[in-house]
C-alpha cells in the first residue's frame, strides 16, 4: 500500500514539474522532451489505477505519434519561438483572470457534488466485474457494439481529416522526375546500350 | 461470451446513404481525375435529393436506433429538408464559381456531402457523445471548405481562423458535456429527461449546460460567441460562404433546440435567461453593427447574426409555438439567404468578383430582373409584409408574446426597424443611384433557377402558407410529448 502511495505521489510530482517545463523551456525541443517525459507520467498513473490498455495507448498515441510529430515540426521547421513568445507576457492579465474563473467555478461545482439518487438505474453500460474480463476487452466490448455509432463516425472524422490534408497541401508541380519502374523494366536494350567498337591505338 | 444484438440502423438510413455516396463520389473523382468536377458535382446533387426523398419516405415517426444515440422524428425531418435543400442549391451555385475562380476539384463536393452528413447526424443526435461527433464530422468538412481557395491569403485565414475558434468552443462543449455526465451519470437525452423531470438541478449541472450552451452558440454564431463570422464569411469563396450562412446554422439551431428542450425540458426556467440575453444581443449587434460595413458579404454576416438572434426569441419562449416560429423562421431564412448569395455571385465585371455594396448601384437600370430579386429578398429580410420575411418575425414575436416575454419583443421589433435601414438602402442604391456598370452576363440557367423559386418562394409565401405552417406545427408538437 504504502509502495503505491509513494509510487503515486512520484509520478504526480514529476507529471506536474515536467508540465511546467514544457511551457516554461527556453529550447522548444527541450519542451517537447519534457511533454513525452509528461505522458510517460501520466500512463505510469493509469497503470497504478489499473487501466493498463489507456496506459499503452496514451505511450503509443501520444508518446509514439504526436509527440514524436512536434519534435519533427519543432526540429524541421525554422520558426523562431523566441519572437513568438515575445509579448506573451502582456496576456498574462487576462489569461490569469480566465483562469481564476475556471478555477472558481471548479471549485462551486466540487463544493456542491452529489451524486443523482437514481444513478444506477440510468447508466449507461454496467461496469463490467473486473475480476472476469481485463479493461482491454471491457472497453472492446462497449466499443464495437454499444458505441459502433460513434465509432464509425469517428472514423469519417478521420477520413475528413485526411482528404484536408491532401485538398489544402498536394500540390501537382511541373518537373518533378518520378520514378516509373515498369517503364525501367520494360526498357530495350537498345534504348541505353551503345557498342562502340573502338579500335586499338585510336581512343574514343 | 455475450450475446450481442445488432443495433437498428434503419434510422439512420439517410446518413448512411449520404456517407456512402460521398465515399463513392471520392473514389469516382480520384479514378477520373480532376476532369470530372462537374460529373461529381451534379452526381452529389442527386445524392442527396435521393436522400432526401428517402428521409421524407420514411415519414416522421418518432423511432430511436443505433442504442439509444440516434433518434428521428418529425422534427428531425423538418430540419434535415432543410439542411439538405441548403447544401444541394450550395453545390449547383459553387459549380460555376469555382470553375471562374480555377479552384474547381471534385474533393469540393465531396467534402460538403460529408459536412451534410455531419449535420445530419447532429438533428438526429439523442446522446451527447453523438451530438459532439457530429458537430466535430460538420465542423471538420466546413473548415476545409472555408480554405479551400487555398491560394488567396484571405481564404486561407478564414480556415485558420474558423478551425481556432471552432476547437475552443469544441472545448468548451466538451467541458460542459463532462460536468453534464459528472452530475447526471448518464450521456443520453432520454436518461437525462428522466433525471431532470422534477426540475431538481444542482449547479455544477446548470454550469455544464451554460458550457455546452456556449460551444453551440458559437456554432450558430450567436453574440457575444460572433467574431469569427464577419471575417470567415469575408474570406471564404463566396458559394462557401452561402453554405455557411445556411445548412450549418440550420442544424446547429436544431441541435440547439433539441439539447435544451428534450433532455432540459424541465428546467427552462434556468436556460431561458441565457437564451434571453444572446437573443437580445445578437439583434442589437446585427442590427447596429450592420450600418457602417461597406462590404456586402461582411453585411450578410451581421445580418445572419441578427436572424439567429430572431430564430433565439422562439426558443426563448421554450413552448411549442416558439419552437414552431423557429422552424418557420429558419425554413424562410434560408430561401432569402440562398437568393441573396446567388445575386452576390452573379456580381462580378470583367471577370473579376466585386463585394463592395457601392457596386450594386443603379442595378435597377442595367439589370432590372436581377436588382428585383435582390429587392424583394431585401424587404423580405426586413420583414415588409405581405413578403415572407415579415410573417418568420410575426411568429417569433406573437411566440414570445405567449409565454410573457415582452422585453424581448419589443426589443425585436426596434430592431427590425434598424436593420430595416441597411436593407432598405440597398435598394435605394439599385433603384435610384446612378449606374457604375454592368454585371458580366449570362449569368447561367442554374443560377436564375435559384433566383425564380427562391423569390417566388418569398413573394407567394403569404398565399399557401399552409404547407408549412402544418409541416413546422408537426415537426414542433414531435418535441412536445403529451
Amino acid at each position: 500500500m504504502i509502495i503505491q502511495a509513494v509510487c503515486f505521489y512520484v509520478f504526480a510530482a514529476v507529471a506536474v514539474a515536467s508540465g511546467v517545463m514544457v511551457i516554461s523551456a527556453r529550447n522548444p525541443v527541450h519542451s517537447v522532451l519534457f511533454l513525452i517525459l509528461a505522458f510517460f507520467n501520466a500512463a505510469a498513473l493509469f497503470v497504478l489505477l489499473g487501466a493498463e490498455f489507456l496506459a499503452m495507448i496514451l505511450v503509443i498515441v501520444y508518446v509514439g505519434a504526436v509527440a514524436v510529430l512536434f519534435l519533427f515540426v519543432v526540429m524541421m521547421l525554422d520558426i523562431n519561438f523566441v519572437e513568438l513568445r515575445h509579448g506573451f507576457l502582456q496576456y498574462l492579465p487576462i489569461g490569469a483572470l480566465i483562469g481564476f474563473i475556471l478555477f472558481a467555478e471548479l471549485v462551486l461545482v466540487i463544493g456542491y457534488w452529489a451524486l443523482a439518487p437514481n444513478i444506477a438505474s440510468v447508466l449507461a453500460a454496467p461496469l463490467p466485474a473486473t475480476a472476469q474480463v481485463t479493461n482491454t476487452q471491457a472497453l472492446g466490448d462497449l466499443l464495437y457494439t454499444r458505441y459502433i455509432y460513434a465509432f464509425q463516425a469517428s472514423g469519417i472524422v478521420l477520413l475528413i481529416a485526411m482528404i484536408g490534408a491532401i485538398v489544402l497541401t498536394l500540390r501537382a508541380r511541373a518537373g518533378v522526375r518520378r520514378q516509373d519502374s515498369s517503364a525501367q523494366v520494360y526498357r530495350p536494350r537498345a534504348a541505353s546500350v551503345e557498342i562502340v567498337k573502338i579500335e586499338v591505338g585510336k581512343g574514343v | 461470451m455475450p450475446v450481442v444484438s445488432v443495433p437498428t440502423i434503419l434510422p439512420a438510413l439517410p446518413e448512411i446513404l449520404t456517407v456512402c455516396s460521398a465515399m463513392a463520389l471520392l473514389m469516382l473523382g480520384v479514378f477520373r481525375g480532376e476532369g470530372s468536377t462537374r460529373l461529381v458535382s451534379w452526381l452529389a446533387v442527386l445524392a442527396l435529393v435521393l436522400v432526401l426523398a428517402v428521409a421524407l419516405a420514411r415519414g416522421g415517426d418518432r423511432q430511436i436506433g443505433l442504442n439509444g444515440m440516434f433518434i428521428t422524428d418529425g422534427f428531425a425531418l423538418f430540419m434535415k429538408v432543410l439542411v439538405l435543400i441548403g447544401s444541394a442549391v450550395s453545390i449547383v451555385m459553387a459549380m460555376a464559381y469555382n470553375e471562374r475562380e480555377r479552384i474547381a476539384r471534385f474533393e469540393f463536393p465531396v467534402l460538403v456531402l460529408l459536412a451534410t452528413t455531419g449535420m445530419l447526424m447532429m438533428i438526429s443526435a439523442n446522446d451527447l457523445i453523438s451530438l459532439y461527433i457530429g458537430l466535430e464530422l460538420q465542423s471538420l468538412a466546413l473548415y476545409v471548405v472555408a480554405a479551400f481557395k487555398r491560394d488567396s491569403a484571405q481564404s486561407t485565414e478564414a480556415g485558420l481562423k474558423y478551425f481556432v475558434l471552432g476547437a475552443l468552443s469544441s472545448g468548451m462543449l466538451l467541458y460542459g458535456c463532462s460536468l453534464v455526465y459528472g452530475f447526471a451519470g448518464t450521456t443520453n437525452f432520454a436518461g437525462l429527461a428522466a433525471m431532470f423531470a422534477e426540475g431538481n438541478a444542482s449547479i455544477g449541472l446548470i454550469i455544464g449546460i451554460v458550457f455546452v450552451s456556449v460551444g453551440l452558440a458559437f456554432k450558430v454564431s450567436a453574440v457575444p460567441f460572433h467574431m469569427w463570422t464577419p471575417d470567415v464569411y469575408e474570406g471564404a469563396p463566396t458559394p462557401v460562404t452561402a453554405f455557411f450562412s445556411v445548412a450549418p446554422k440550420i442544424a446547429a439551431m436544431a441541435l440547439f433546440i433539441r439539447f435544451l428542450v428534450e433532455p432540459f425540458g424541465a428546467l427552462t426556467a434556468e436556460w431561458r435567461q441565457i437564451i434571453w440575453f444572446i437573443s437580445v444581443a445578437s439583434m442589437l449587434l446585427g442590427a447596429f453593427a450592420a450600418i457602417n460595413q461597406r462590404n456586402i458579404k461582411r453585411l450578410m454576416a451581421y445580418s445572419s447574426i441578427g436572424h439567429v438572434g430572431y430564430a433565439l426569441i422562439g426558443l426563448a419562449a421554450g413552448t411549442e409555438t416558439g419552437i414552431q416560429g423557429v422552424l418557420i423562421y429558419m425554413a424562410i431564412y434560408l430561401f432569402m439567404n440562398l437568393g441573396t448569395f446567388t445575386v452576390i455571385l452573379c456580381m462580378r465585371r470583367d471577370g473579376r468578383m466585386v463585394e463592395a455594396i457601392d457596386d450594386l448601384s443603379g442595378l435597377a437600370k442595367t439589370q432590372p430582373a436581377l436588382a428585383l430579386a435582390l429587392g424583394i429578398f431585401m424587404f423580405s429580410m426586413a420583414g415588409i409584409p405581405p413578403l415572407a420575411g415579415f410573417f418568420s418575425k410575426v411568429w417569433v414575436f406573437l411566440a414570445a408574446i405567449h409565454a410573457g416575454l415582452y422585453v424581448l419583443a419589443v426589443i425585436g421589433v426596434v430592431t427590425s426597424v434598424v436593420g430595416a435601414f441597411y436593407y432598405i438602402r440597398i435598394v435605394k442604391l439599385m433603384y435610384f443611384d446612378e449606374a457604375k456598370g454592368v454585371f458580366d452576363r449570362p449569368i447561367g440557367a442554374e443560377m436564375q433557377a435559384i433566383l425564380v423559386v427562391s423569390s417566388v418562394v418569398i413573394m407567394l409565401f403569404f398565399v399557401i402558407p399552409g404547407p408549412l405552417l402544418t409541416s413546422a406545427e408537426l415537426a414542433a408538437a414531435a418535441l412536445f410529448p403529451g
